[in-house]
């Protein structure tokens, strides 16, 4: 029993504004492509047409902060460029979620060295780490499944008294 | 062969003690001189007719931690007319390492001298522009230095505020 066939029976349906709401969030992510290095070759792959990403709504990469739900983090997050991600993300509109996307962002992965972060959780609230190295695309489809289930579960209320905060953070 | 014998012959007529070492490993011509000599040494070797390196490939260090001298400098150049890559090494002292720099010969020596203070902390005199090439403004620290950790020095580093 689909929608159409509801349609076509009453012409209405009942729901709660919480969920519609949360149906419409989830099947509109778009991300934020922070593809910093080679994880973002997979992540391009995982919106082409072959992997599809549209399937799930995501396939509108943005490349302004303004317009994007979600922070893909794919790649190495160095020091000097963890301040450049920070400042991004600080620009995304609420509500919004992070994924980072491969072993680097998620633990420094094999770069155990002085001018990698061991993990952008460090300075970003992560909400998917992907494991891989890079993330085959299917893996990060699953991350933004995961994503869509975790905003499924979220009410409007939660967001509605967060006004956009665009004091950008810079600490140098 | 010959005429890496003259690159020698030319250099100790010029500089005489001054050129304190001449190896030819595996072909590879290297040549150490004294470091305050480094820009007279570049010059000839640029401008001489005969030679013409008029490419600076890279400009490096070595931090050999326990030597008096503790740092080398590393000079790769290049000559297209006799297509042969010259190494030219200059030693300096552990004791605030500096040494003068080559931009006025060759100006793509420009970033690879910003990049060699940054790692190792030499400064090159007279270089129009020496900040730091990967590292933040601010850091303190020459992380090829070989008492740097690995990991670096907690802190040193500053991730942004809030979360």
């Amino acid at each position: 029993m689909g929608l159409e066939a509801k349609l076509q029976q009453d012409g209405f349906i009942t729901t709660t504004i919480d969920s519609i709401i949360a149906w419409a969030r989830k099947s509109s992510v778009w991300p934020m492509p922070m593809g910093i290095s080679c994880c973002a070759i997979e992540m391009i792959a995982a919106a082409d047409p072959k992997y599809d990403l549209a399937r799930f709504g995501s396939e509108v990469m943005r490349f302004t902060p303004r317009q994007c739900d979600l922070m893909i983090v794919a790649g190495t997050v160095t020091y000097k460029m963890a301040q450049v991600v920070r400042r991004i993300y600080d620009q995304m509109p609420e509500p919004k979620w992070v994924i980072a996307m491969g072993a680097c962002t998620s633990s420094g992965g094999m770069y155990r060295s002085y001018s990698v972060v061991q993990g952008i959780d460090q300075f970003l609230p992560v909400d998917v780490y992907t494991a891989g190295c890079p993330p085959r695309p299917e893996n990060l489809i699953n991350a933004v499944m995961t994503i869509q289930q975790k905003i499924s579960k979220t009410r409007a209320r939660d967001f509605q008294d967060q006004p956009f905060d665009n004091t950008i953070i810079t600490n140098n | 062969m010959e005429m890496k014998e003259l690159i020698v012959e030319k250099l100790k007529k010029n500089f005489g003690e001054f050129v304190q070492e001449v190896t030819d490993f595996r072909n590879d011509l290297s040549i150490t001189i004294a470091s305050n000599k480094i820009v007279d040494v570049a010059k000839i070797l640029k401008e001489d007719p005969e030679l013409e390196f008029v490419m600076c490939k890279d400009v490096t260090a070595i931090d050999w931690a326990t030597r008096k001298n503790r740092f080398t400098v590393v000079y790769h150049i290049y000559s297209f007319k006799n297509n042969i890559t010259l190494r030219i090494k200059a030693n300096i002292a552990e004791e605030s390492p500096a040494i003068e720099s080559v931009t006025s010969v060759w100006p793509s020596a420009n970033w690879y001298e910003r990049e060699t203070y940054d790692m190792y902390g030499i400064v090159f005199k007279n270089h129009p522009d020496l900040r730091r090439m990967y590292m933040p403004e601010g850091f303190q620290y020459h992380p090829l230095r070989k008492e740097f950790p690995v990991l670096g020095i907690p802190g040193s580093l500053p991730l942004p505020g809030k979360i």
